[in-house]
């Protein structure tokens, strides 16, 4: 006989001001099994949770039903307090009275009557719970950085420090990401170069730290603590352990008309190249697409002055597999493409930059040594129109429908570096809000305004005609003067949206995460669990979960590494236990389960069935891995048969609920 | 406030004026900006304002081209043009609100005039 | 052989006899039949975009509905009777409640809801001649010939309803002008308005608009300008101040066929 106790929370006036608890706490106590019935004011408190102890004691409670807020905010407390009076934890259900109930309704009559039917089908629910207990599963000490910016170095760092193995996996052939390209850094104008390089030099000593540059994630399989990981290591025609990086080869190259990607294609280098002086693993990698060698055969320079043998030009793709206790995803993002708005002629005009391009024209590793010229005819320009939101905060046909949040930011950068270097140089900054929240970010926008005659106006600009002296016609709004103006410009730079890496989609895929409609990855929680995704084991890091600047990156790739290395110092990993298994009498083998099952948690084995007749007979039969199991019940819906079930939520319980519901 | 009227060419045009995040880029490409008193993005404003009479009498109606590049431009796809139109259509639909007439047309004329401007011109100055 | 349903409009049959003429003899070298239904009226010249005009909607529709019920595609050479018609389609197959209101009033033996395509002369030479198979039947290529393309506002926009390429970066007239042998110059102001029927009741606009289009096309090295539609021709023509020839691209296309001066003749 069951003995199950009912405990109703006013939660302040949060439920007792729209349900009558009394009255709740009093119906329920006549329903079949329930022995004692309360309601407390607050019972999440200390107090509160006292009662539940003392009631588990004192009436010897098979089952417990509380009737509060989700299970999302206290259904772990209520369990905890269970288990500490030595009742199974999941013996205890939570009717939701509040989120769905309470706070949804005006009427009390009718929010009293809706919460005794929700607290009703928790009592039938808990009638048929069964003791559960959650396993356990092994954690490989070992984490995979994915993507190698600075987000992924400050993620890999954190992890190595605490003593943990990391890999990153980085798809060019150095470490480095964005920062790298950028110049000067908001809002302290810092050299990004000189607090970059010293962490990716770190990280290539780091004796805890391996890189495989140039390299992507093939493949992922496992779970949390379990992943096994097959990485590609395209083939870069060197010998990484050879080459010394002299950069010999690079000289010599005689195809040197390819679009260097790390000055954004606004200069040349040669077809065997070292992204940049500082690149980390400093290694020649040759690009295919425009050896000669690799074309057709003819060439070999580069075989021929390398003095240590390292150019291999059979070198093919490589796989290696590796297993990982915790992934942390670091893929960052990219500028968007700009042919949508060739209102603003960057297909028809050099002088028509993006913010990234300005910062290669302005660095001292740029295509001009760090004097700013304008591309077509290196010369200097004297009046630059910067133009923000240029693909953000769009109609979903019309670009992105977020803020792109670093625009406000770099542009003050990029109009004051530009007005202290070049005083004679007239900048004009459109924009449509400045938004500049964050530590000394107002003041260094305002610094621009007050101190670098920055001229910041309020409005768009809605056409831009290049002409064939140079010159550019800028036409915008004024709002505040309600004019339409026409600037005579010598150069326009684009803040240009930023949205995540083409590789995040396929990527979270394989790791069975969640995107959002824009694909970046989705956090477990907005609020409360930032840094972690939805699939055990996944964390997130930098602007791969969202637009970002470099300071709140960092933040979040070492709250993630915190993460990571919170799950790899366990020995070994509790599991839900509420998962799915299958009756294997009734399985049929038909795989639809298989097929929904979002986490590969189902697998096919072939098992001996002795029959009736003494006989046996090798069926093929599903087998749940509990450890990858996430418990979201789709097998359960998919099974023809009915031999897939959710513990805790068992096939039977959902119809005992939905009975007392409609009772 | 002309609730009412306001209503009228919310519905004529099929726009949603409440998309607009006022930055200006329908004014701001808008070849008719000098002639105009008062610009796309005003009428955007005034319209979600109910300000509509101010825009019936004024002659920024008849200077608006139609010519779409507030449309396409928008970022938030409010389409000011369309809501022009509809201020337009309130003015010309009203008792002696046509513009233009058939009969001042000869006056208009040279030889060379294609056709098309003048069922145009009807189209957006009468009813 | 594909034959088209060909609506002409008016002022190909009036002021731009040029643009005519020419479409139909290129289309005949071409193998296209441009088939004239017996009855069309006048599109209004502009769409109405309200939703609540419906009257101003209907020569569109019938036009559009008896294209369908040939059976056959429907084709324009004038900018705006091909903006007016995909518009109204765009409209008929996109709101419902048009669609109603349209086919209740017209009473037709079967409702028009959008079914005919609808091509501009420009697009049935990308797509069904193709501008490679153009280029091989050019026998007078205009070699040498920096031509500017002028969209206008027409040919491009609304661009979801008009769907005839990038509104801010288009091509179409570009290759066209590449097929027929010429050099295409590209130039900034190529897709703003010449100021349209403006020129009624402002010519100082009118001049200013399209003096800033011819302008711009100058100033990029053009040497010609080409054009779909009557009134552009007639802006940029006259009201411009520009001496740059302007000329409607079916006369580029029909000098490059060898078929001009044969028509002339």
């Amino acid at each position: 006989m069951q003995r199950i106790g009912v405990f109703v929370c006013h939660c302040g006036t949060n439920i007792a001001a729209t349900v009558d608890v009394k009255t709740v706490a009093e119906t329920l106590g006549h329903e079949p099994g329930v022995v004692i019935s309360q309601d407390y004011q607050y019972m999440c408190s200390e107090s509160g949770q006292n009662l539940v102890k003392n009631a588990i004691k004192e009436h010897n409670l098979t089952g417990v039903v509380i009737c509060s807020c989700s299970p999302r905010m206290h259904e772990n407390t209520f369990r905890k307090a269970a288990a500490a009076a030595g009742l199974n934890p999941y013996l205890v259900e939570i009717a939701n009275i509040r989120e769905q109930c309470s706070w949804i309704h005006k009427d009390i009559a009718t929010a009293t009557e809706k919460a005794i039917i929700l607290g009703r089908a928790a009592v039938a629910k808990v009638h048929l719970n069964a003791p559960l207990t959650a396993g356990e599963s092994p954690v490989v000490k070992r984490a995979l950085v994915i993507g190698g910016g600075i987000a992924g170095i400050q993620t890999a760092l954190d992890i190595a420090e605490a003593g943990f193995d990391v890999d990153i996996v980085e798809k060019n052939p150095t470490i480095g990401g964005k920062m790298a390209q950028i110049d000067k850094t908001f809002p302290t104008l810092d050299c990004a170069a000189c607090i970059l390089t010293p962490k990716m030099v770190e990280a290539s000593q780091n004796e805890h730290i391996t890189i495989h540059s140039f390299s992507e994630v093939a493949e992922v399989k496992g779970f949390v603590g379990n992943f096994q990981v097959k990485i590609k290591k395209k083939a870069r025609f060197v010998d990484e352990t050879k080459c010394t990086g002299c950069g010999l080869c690079t000289e010599k190259c005689p195809m040197k008309k390819v679009p260097n990607e790390f000055n954004m294609g606004l200069d040349n280098r040669t077809a065997i190249y070292i992204p940049f002086a500082q690149a980390v693993p400093k290694v020649a990698t040759i690009d295919p697409n425009y050896c000669m060698m690799l074309k057709n055969g003819k060439c070999g320079v580069c075989s021929k002055v390398c003095s240590v043998g390292a150019i291999d030009y059979k070198q093919q793709d490589r796989f290696i597999e590796e297993k990982y206790g915790a992934i942390v995803v670091a893929t960052g993002f990219n500028p968007i493409k700009l042919d949508k708005y060739d209102e603003f002629a960057y297909n028809q005009c050099p002088d028509v930059v993006t913010s990234l391009e300005l910062e290669r024209l302005m660095n001292a590793a740029g295509p001009n040594g760090g004097t700013l010229l304008r591309p077509s005819d290196k010369t200097h320009p004297h009046t630059i129109v910067f133009v923000q939101c240029v693909g953000s905060r769009c109609d979903d046909s019309k670009g992105k429908p977020y803020c792109s949040k670093i625009c406000c930011m770099y542009t003050a950068k990029h109009a004051m570096l530009i007005r202290e270097k070049y005083p004679d140089t007239e900048v004009y900054v459109f924009y449509i809000d400045v938004r500049t929240p964050g530590k000394n970010f107002d003041e260094f926008y305002r610094r621009a305004v007050e101190q670098y005659n920055v001229h910041y106006i309020k409005g768009m600009v809605g056409k831009v005609t290049p002409k064939s002296d140079g010159k550019i016609d800028v036409q915008a709004s004024d709002l505040l003067a309600n004019e339409q103006l026409h600037i005579n410009a010598d150069m326009v730079v684009l803040a240009a949206a930023i949205e995540p890496d083409k590789t995040a989609r396929p990527l979270a895929t394989m790791l069975t995460t969640q995107m959002d409609t824009n694909d970046f990855f989705t956090e477990a929680h907005p609020k409360l669990r930032p840094v972690e995704s939805a699939t055990a084991g996944i964390f997130l890091s930098g602007a791969c979960q969202g637009p970002k600047d470099i300071p709140e990156t960092v933040a979040q790739a070492s709250a993630a590494a915190a993460k990571a290395i919170g799950l790899l110092c366990k020995n070994s990993i509790t599991c839900n236990p509420c998962v799915a298994h299958s009756d294997e009498l009734m399985c049929n083998g038909c795989s639809s389960c298989e097929k929904v099952c979002p986490y590969g948690a189902i697998t096919y084995i072939d098992k001996e069935f002795r029959m009736p007749d003494r006989t046996t007979k090798v069926r093929r039969v599903a087998s749940v891995n509990p450890a990858v199991c996430q418990g979201c019940g789709a097998c359960t819906v998919a099974c023809p048969s009915g031999a897939m079930d959710l513990n805790g939520f068992s096939n039977s319980q959902i119809m005992a609920e939905v009975d007392a519901i409609c009772k | 406030m002309n609730k009412n009227l306001k209503e009228q060419v919310l519905r004529s045009s099929g726009a949603n004026v409440l998309k607009c995040m006022r930055c200006g880029k329908c004014s701001a490409t808008c070849p008719s900006y000098d002639e105009m008193e008062y610009h796309p993005h005003q009428f955007v404003y005034m319209v979600e304002k109910g300000d509509i009479e101010t825009l019936m009498k004024s002659e920024s109606l008849y200077r608006c081209l139609t010519c779409f590049a507030c449309v396409d431009r928008c970022p938030r796809g409010v389409e000011p043009a369309k809501v022009v139109e509809a201020v337009r259509l309130a003015a010309v639909r009203q008792q002696g609100g046509n513009r233009l007439s058939p009969d001042m047309i000869p006056d208009m004329l040279d030889e060379d005039l294609p056709q098309q401007a003048i069922v145009t011109a009807l189209r957006k100055y009468a009813k | 052989m594909e034959t088209f349903t060909y609506y002409p409009g008016c002022t190909l049959r009036t002021k731009a006899k040029d643009l005519d003429t020419y479409a139909r003899i290129s289309a005949e070298a071409l193998g296209i039949v441009l088939a004239e239904p017996d009855d069309w009226q006048c599109c209004g010249g502009a769409y109405t975009t309200a939703k609540d005009e419906i009257a101003t909607k209907l020569s569109a529709v019938r036009a559009l509905n008896a294209a369908k019920e040939l059976g056959r595609p429907l084709i324009t050479v004038c900018s705006a009777c091909h903006n007016v018609i995909k518009q109204t389609n765009y409209d008929i197959s996109h709101d419902e409640n048009m669609a109603a209101k349209v086919n209740n009033y017209l009473q037709l033996p079967e409702a028009y809801t959008g079914e005919t395509t609808v091509y501009h002369y420009l697009e049935m030479l990308r797509d069904v001649v193709g501008f490679d198979n153009l280029k091989e039947k050019v026998t007078n290529p205009l070699t040498g010939r920096k031509i500017a393309a002028y969209y206008g506002c027409l040919l491009l926009r609304p661009a979801k309803a008009l769907a005839m390429d990038d509104p801010e970066n288009p091509a179409i007239m570009e290759d066209f002008i590449k097929a027929i042998g010429a050099t295409p110059v590209i130039y900034a102001q190529r897709n703003e308005c010449c100021g349209g029927y403006i020129t009624l009741e402002d010519k100082a606009q009118a001049q200013k608009r399209s003096a800033a289009v011819m302008n711009s096309a100058a100033d990029m090295g053009a040497e010609m300008i080409v054009t779909a539609c009557p009134l552009c021709l007639y802006n940029l023509r006259k009201n411009s101040g520009s001496e740059l020839p302007v000329y409607y691209f079916t006369e580029l296309l029909a000098e490059a066929l060898g078929l001009k001066e044969a028509s002339n003749e």
